[in-house]
C-alpha cells in the first residue's frame, strides 16, 4: 500500500502531461507556463513560510549533542568541531554536517553473532546519501545553461568535468548515472531491509519515485528521444525573463520532465524534504556548548513554586537543632 | 513480579520486524518486567501534580481525567510553540533508519518500537493528525493516527522505556534527539497523572526533604558519620566535614545515592578524604542535598523547581562557588539547564581552585565545576601524593555516562584521573565509549526492581562491551562518574558479566591518595586487603 500508491501517483503524474500535450496542443501553455510559475511561487513562499513557522518557536535551552571533548582545562585538547564553544566552531561543525554528512558517516550496523552484539562498518547509506545529494546539486546547477544565452565558464567547466570520459554523443554525464544508482539504492534498501521497510511511510516512497522519474525523463530526453534543444532553451529563457513563449517542436517528454520537477517543487515545502532547511535549525547541532560560560536565556522562563529553605527549616527545625545543625530561626 | 529470564533466554533477539505488518496495527501490550508501577496519589499531590490518585498500569481503567485527549493536544500545541527542537524534530525526519539499531533497548530487546525513529513516530503520527493538513485528510496514508487510549498506553509504555541517553542523536544526520521527544511525552503523561512510582516518589522526597531518598537532615549526617568512622578505621585519620555552614568557600553537592548505598558510599568517602587532605573550606548542605534531578524525568517545570535549591542554598550560605559530584543526568541539567532556569549566579565568583589557583573559565557563568575537573587539575599540578599500586588488584575499564558524554563532553578528565591513580586500565571498543557510549539501561528513573527485564535488556550493550574487555584483558572493575550507574551497573554486571564490580572514580582516587599522617593502610575503602597486604596474596 505505502509502496504501490506512491508509485501509481507518480505514473499518473507522468501520464498527465504526456497525454495533455499530445492530445490537446493548447495545454502546452498550462504545462509550460502556468504550472512552472505556480510551482516556483509555491516553493519559494512555502519554503519561507515553513522556516518562519519553525523560527517562531524559540529555543529555550542550550542543548547541543556533544560528540567530543569539552573545553575545560587548558591542557586538555578540546574537540572543536564535535564540541564547539565559539560561533566559528559551530559553523565548522555545521559545514561538516551539511556538506559531508558527518553524523551519518558514524553509522554502523548492529548484528547478533554467536550470542554477542557486534557493530560492523556500514558506510553505504552515507555514501549513497552523499552521492545522491551531490549529484542532484551538480545536475541542478548544470541546468543553468538553459536559462542564459551565453553559458558561463563555470558551468562549462562543470559540464566538462561531468562528461570527463567523453563517451557517446551527446556526451555522457557521470552524474546521471550516479543519481540513478543512488536513488535506486535508497529505494531498494527501503523495500528490502526489514527495519527500514517497517518504519517507511508512503511519504518516503513518493519522493524517491518522483525523483527517479525526473532523472529518467531527463536522461531519455538527452540520450534517446532527441529534443529540440534550441526550443527548450527559448522556453526556459522566456520563463525567467518573464516573457513566456511556447516554441514549436518541443517533444512531450520535455513536458513530462518539467511537470515532474514542478510537482517536486510544490511538494517540497510540505514534506520531509524540508530537512534541507530544517538541518540548519536543529538545536542539537547548531548551538555552542557554552552554557556554563555564558548564561543562555529562555524567553519564556517563568517563576515556579519552590520549597524554600525557610519552609524546610520549619519542617525540620527540632531535628536539625538536635543534630547540631545551624538554624536561621531558633 | 515477573520472573527475570536467564541471560541466554533474553538474548533470543531478532532485529527484523515482521515483513508485512504495519506498526500502527500492532496494539501495545504491557509486558510484565518492562514497566514500572504507577505513581501513588500522595506523591503527585505533594508536588501539586494533576490527577493525583493511585493507579495501576495493568488495570484497564487508568482513571484518566475528563477530556484527557483535549489536555494532551492543548499541551502539544503549547510545547510546539515553545520548543523549536520539538517542532523541527516532528517535521524533518526522513526515516533513513540510521538510528534504528543504535538504541540500547532495541539492541538488547529487538522490539521494533524501540528503534528511536519508531519511538518518535509514535508521537509524530499523532502530531500529523492534529497539526498537519496532509495528516488531517489523508490519515493513515500520511502516517497519521488519532489519539486514543491505546495510543496513550503505547506512549506511556515506550516513552518510559527511553532513557533520554541521546545516542540516537549522535548518529542522526539532522541531530534529531529522541530525548527531546521523550521529554515532551513525559510532560503530557504527567498532565494526566501517569507517572511511575519510582520517579514520583523521589521527586516528592526531593521537593520536601531535599533529596531523592528522603533522607532527613539528621539521617544525612548519620550516614556521613558512618563513613567517617570507616575512613578512620582505614587511615587512622578523623575528618570533620561541615553541614549548612555559612561563609564556607565551596558548597559541595552530589547525588544522594552516594550517601546511601554501596558502592556509591565509597565514592562519597573518596570526595571527603580528598577534600580533607587538601584542607579546603567546603560545606555540605542538607537542604540542597541532591545533585540529581528526577524532576527532569517528569516535566521541565518540576525539574526547575527541584534544581532551584542549589543556587538558593549557595546564596544563603554565601559560598564563592559550587563543586558537583559524580553524576550523569545531574550534569546534563547543570550544564545545559540550571543557569537558564535559576540563574544568574552573579552572587558567586568564577571558580578558582584554592590549591592550584587555576581559574575555571569554562564555568564562568554557572559557577559550578565537576569534581573530576577539580581533581584532574590537582593531579596535573602535582598537588596530591598518589600511590597507584594500591589499586593494582583492579583491572579497570571506564564507562562514559550518557549525559556527561553527550550533554557535556566530559571525556578526558575522568580518564586522566584514572590513569593517574591506577596502573591497569583498558578501554572498551571504540564503538561503545565516549560519544558512542551505551546507557546503563536504567536512566531517567527506570532503575526500579519491577522492570528488571527491560533494565537488563537495555543494559546488555554496555555489559557486552565490558565482557569483551573482561575476556581480553581480565577487567574486573567498571569505573564511572554516575550515581545511577553505580547502582544499576552493579545489577547488570551481576546478571551479564559476573565478577566485574562497579566503582566511582573518586573511590579509586582515595585508595591511591597518600594522606598526611595516615597510618599504614591495610585495606581499601571497601575493607578488602590492599594488594600485597592480604593473607592470600
Amino acid at each position: 500500500m505505502k509502496t504501490v500508491l506512491p508509485f501509481i501517483a507518480v505514473v499518473i503524474l507522468v501520464l498527465l502531461p504526456l497525454f495533455g500535450v499530445t492530445v490537446a496542443h493548447q495545454t502546452q501553455i498550462f504545462f509550460g507556463v502556468v504550472v512552472p510559475y505556480t510551482a516556483v511561487a509555491v516553493f519559494v513562499f512555502g519554503f519561507i513560510y515553513r522556516i518562519l513557522q519553525w523560527g517562531k518557536s524559540p529555543v529555550p535551552f542550550c542543548i547541543p549533542t556533544t560528540c567530543g571533548q569539552q573545553k575545560s582545562l587548558p591542557w586538555i585538547k578540546q574537540d572543536k568541531l564535535e564540541n564547539p564553544v565559539t560561533t566559528m566552531q559551530v559553523v565548522g561543525r555545521m559545514l561538516l554536517e551539511v556538506l559531508v554528512f558527518r553524523s551519518l558517516f558514524r553509522n554502523m550496523k548492529t548484528e547478533m553473532k554467536e550470542g554477542k552484539a557486534v557493530y560492523g562498518s556500514e558506510k553505504l547509506l552515507w555514501l549513497a546519501g552523499l552521492a545522491f545529494h551531490w549529484s542532484f546539486l551538480f545536475i541542478f546547477v548544470r541546468h543553468y545553461r538553459f536559462f542564459v544565452q551565453d553559458v558561463p565558464t563555470a558551468i562549462q567547466l562543470m559540464e566538462g568535468m561531468d562528461s570527463f570520459f567523453q563517451i557517446g554523443a551527446p556526451l555522457f554525464y557521470m552524474t546521471d548515472a550516479v543519481i540513478l544508482g543512488a536513488v535506486t539504492f535508497l529505494l531498494v534498501r527501503r523495500v528490502y531491509l526489514p527495519q527500514i521497510r517497517y518504519i517507511s511511510l508512503a511519504a518516503d516512497f513518493f519522493p524517491l519515485f518522483l525523483i527517479l522519474a525526473i532523472a529518467i525523463s531527463g536522461i531519455l530526453m538527452r540520450y534517446f528521444f532527441k529534443t529540440h534543444i534550441v526550443a527548450v532553451k527559448q522556453l526556459a529563457i522566456g520563463l525567467v525573463s518573464l516573457n513566456p513563449t511556447i516554441p514549436e517542436g518541443i517533444g512531450a517528454i520535455f513536458y513530462v520532465h518539467l511537470f515532474l520537477i514542478c510537482v517536486l517543487l510544490m511538494y517540497f515545502p510540505f514534506s520531509k524534504l524540508m530537512h534541507m532547511g530544517g538541518v540548519f535549525l536543529s538545536p542539537t547541532r547548531n548551538m555552542a556548548n557554552d552554557s556554563r560560560i555564558v548564561r543562555y536565556i529562555n524567553p519564556w522562563n517563568y517563576p515556579v513554586h519552590v520549597h524554600t529553605y525557610e519552609e524546610y527549616e520549619d519542617d525540620f527545625r527540632e531535628k536539625m537543632k538536635k543534630a547540631g545543625l545551624p538554624v536561621e530561626k531558633e | 513480579m515477573a520472573k527475570l529470564p536467564k541471560p541466554e533466554e533474553l538474548l533470543q533477539i531478532n532485529y527484523n520486524p515482521p515483513p508485512t505488518e504495519d506498526w500502527m496495527d500492532r496494539p501495545v501490550e504491557l509486558k510484565q518486567g518492562n514497566f514500572c508501577w504507577g505513581a501513588k496519589g500522595k506523591n503527585l499531590a505533594a508536588v501539586e501534580f494533576p490527577n493525583a490518585r493511585d493507579w495501576t498500569p495493568v488495570e484497564a481503567d487508568w482513571k484518566l481525567p475528563k477530556d484527557w485527549e483535549g489536555t494532551v493536544l492543548e499541551a502539544m500545541a503549547d510545547r510546539l510553540s515553545k520548543y523549536r527542537s520539538f517542532k523541527v524534530f516532528m517535521d524533518i525526519c526522513v526515516r533513513c533508519g540510521a538510528c534504528a539499531d543504535k538504541c540500547h533497548f532495541f539492541i538488547g530487546g529487538g522490539d521494533p518500537k524501540n528503534m528511536p525513529v519508531l519511538r518518535a513516530e509514535l508521537m509524530r503520527s499523532v502530531y500529523r493528525k492534529y497539526f498537519t493538513t496532509a495528516g488531517k485528510y489523508l490519515g493513515k496514508l500520511a502516517g497519521a493516527r488519532e489519539l486514543d487510549l491505546n495510543v496513550l498506553k503505547e506512549w506511556w509504555y515506550y516513552f518510559y522505556q527511553c532513557t533520554e541517553c541521546r545516542r540516537c542523536s549522535v548518529f542522526c544526520p539532522y541531530g534529531i534527539d529522541t530525548a527531546e521527544i521523550t521529554l515532551m511525552a513525559r510532560e503530557f503523561t504527567n498532565l494526566l497523572g501517569l507517572n511511575t512510582d519510582w520517579i514520583s516518589g523521589p521527586v516528592a522526597n526531593c521537593y520536601m526533604k531535599g533529596n531523592h531518598l528522603g533522607l532527613e537532615p539528621h539521617a544525612i549526617m548519620n550516614s556521613i558519620e558512618g563513613m567517617i568512622d570507616d575512613i578512620e578505621t582505614i587511615t587512622g585519620i578523623r575528618i570533620n566535614p561541615s553541614f549548612n555552614r555559612k561563609g564556607a568557600e565551596i558548597l559541595f553537592v552530589t547525588p544522594s545515592g552516594d550517601l546511601f548505598a554501596d558502592p556509591g558510599t565509597f565514592t562519597a568517602m573518596g570526595y571527603m578524604m580528598l577534600f580533607h587532605e587538601l584542607g579546603i573550606d567546603y560545606t555540605w548542605s542538607t537542604y540542597a542535598s541532591e545533585g540529581g534531578n528526577f524532576g527532569f524525568f517528569t516535566s521541565n517545570e518540576m525539574a526547575k523547581r527541584l534544581n532551584a535549591k542549589i543556587y538558593a542554598e549557595a546564596k544563603r550560605l554565601g559560598v564563592k562557588y559550587i563543586i558537583g559530584g559524580e553524576c550523569g543526568h545531574m550534569w546534563r541539567v547543570l550544564n545545559q539547564y540550571m543557569d537558564t532556569w535559576n540563574g544568574p549566579a552573579d552572587f558567586m565568583e568564577v571558580p578558582k581552585s584554592p590549591i592550584t589557583g587555576t581559574v575555571f573559565d569554562n564555568a564562568a557563568s554557572t559557577k559550578m565545576i565537576h569534581v573530576t575537573e577539580f581533581t584532574a587539575d590537582l593531579i596535573k599540578n602535582n598537588k596530591i601524593k598518589l600511590d597507584p599500586s594500591r589499586n593494582d588488584d583492579l583491572v579497570i575499564t571506564y564507562h562514559d555516562s550518557c549525559n556527561t558524554a553527550r550533554g557535556m563532553g566530559l571525556l578526558e578528565e575522568p580518564r586522566y584521573i584514572i590513569n593517574s591513580v591506577c596502573n591497569k586500565f583498558h578501554e572498551m571498543p571504540d564503538n561503545t565509549i565516549r560519544e558512542r557510549t551505551f546507557c546503563c539501561g536504567s536512566g531517567t528513573g527506570l532503575n526500579a526492581s519491577e522492570n528488571m527485564e527491560i533494565r537488563m535488556r537495555g543494559g546488555y550493550p554496555r555489559a557486552n562491551a565490558v565482557k569483551f574487555v573482561r575476556d581480553k584483558h581480565g577487567v574486573n572493575m567498571l569505573a564511572n562518574i554516575c550515581a545511577i550507574d553505580r547502582a544499576t551497573l552493579s545489577a547488570s554486571m551481576d546478571y551479564w558479566v559476573p565478577g566485574v564490580r562497579v566503582t566511582g572514580v573518586h573511590e579509586l582516587v582515595a585508595n591511591a591518595l597518600i594522606m598526611t599522617g595516615e597510618k599504614e593502610r591495610e585495606t581499601n575503602l571497601r575493607g578488602e586487603p590492599l594488594p600485597g597486604k592480604g593473607g592470600n596474596e
